[in-house]
């Protein structure tokens, strides 16, 4: 069994037609978990006080607006390889989600970075690469619906995903290279000294695990969307020449 | 049960309030959106079969 036999439309949609109840359902479990446990049950942090709470939304969403567009990219570079439809139609149900996920991530930052750095924005490496990303993804969303002809659409798009690649990396790792920013360093990190504490780690997790399986769960249906939006667009077309 | 957020009350609740409404109706519009393609893509498939 090769993994390009999913880049069959009928075998893509029946296989995540099995597996979409249990993601979503685990999902959900996770994302309630994760909160309540990380809004209810942790303390406040000594400096930052409640406002640690937000980083339950600001991180697993920061993370993912990151990686949509990642799996974006592999997605892009499938199609342009392979010039396989699941592909394209993949990348471009993705791109809505990722978009929502920068949104989140820019909003909850902006209400942290208030009361922790006396201000909502700032025109920090970080921050700054964050919305360049955000407007990729417009600009990317644009690109798709303004070009009538699927398969110049997804060329199209998948140079743009590409070139908006610079800027997914650049948001992960401009606090590395760029040391004037307001943004602190990575929160998560395999050194135990650097990474957030265990009493804060734990729910993180659980909703970092929340955000990724939504994502894979939306990705799922919102790809099985696109693919037959495209039958029912090559059906009428077939109608319409006949 | 109910922590106490302080002087942090608006910025906690904002983000929480934010971040759980576009992931709703970013849920809510993905099921509309799938629910209705479908449909059109069986009327669509129906209506070839019986011209054919």
């Amino acid at each position: 069994m090769s993994i390009w036999e999913y880049a069959n439309p009928v075998k893509f949609i029946r296989t995540t037609d099995r597996i979409l109840p249990w993601v979503s359902v685990a999902a959900v479990l996770c994302l309630v978990t994760g909160l309540v446990w990380g809004y209810f049950f942790t303390p406040d942090d000594y400096r930052q006080g409640a406002t640690v709470k937000i980083i339950y939304l600001h991180v697993p969403s920061a993370l993912m607006a990151i990686n949509a567009w990642i799996m974006m990219l592999v997605a892009s570079l499938i199609w342009i390889i392979r010039r396989h439809h699941v592909s394209a139609l993949a990348a471009r149900a993705a791109a809505p989600v990722g978009a929502t996920f920068t949104i989140i991530a820019l909003a909850t930052g902006a209400l942290w970075g208030q009361p922790m750095w006396g201000t909502w924005w700032a025109w920090d490496p970080r921050l700054t690469s964050f919305l360049i990303l955000f407007l990729f993804y417009l600009g990317y969303m644009a690109l798709w619906s303004a070009i009538e002809n699927d398969d110049t659409a997804a060329d199209l798009t998948s140079i743009l995903c590409l070139v908006g690649s610079v800027f997914a990396l650049l948001s992960r790792y401009a606090v590395l290279f760029w040391n004037q920013g307001l943004h602190q360093g990575a929160s998560l990190s395999m050194d135990k000294e650097e990474n957030v504490a265990d009493v804060f780690w734990y729910p993180l997790l659980v909703c970092i695990a929340g955000f990724v399986l939504l994502f894979v769960a939306l990705v799922f249906l919102r790809t099985q969307t696109e693919i037959r939006a495209r039958r029912s667009r090559a059906l009428l077309a077939r109608e319409g020449r006949t | 049960m109910m922590p106490d957020l302080g002087k942090y009350a608006f910025a906690v609740l904002a983000s929480y309030g934010v971040s759980l409404a576009l992931i709703i109706a970013l849920v809510a519009v993905s099921l509309r959106r799938a629910r209705r393609v479908r449909a059109e893509l069986e009327e669509i498939e129906q209506r070839v079969k019986r011209h054919a």
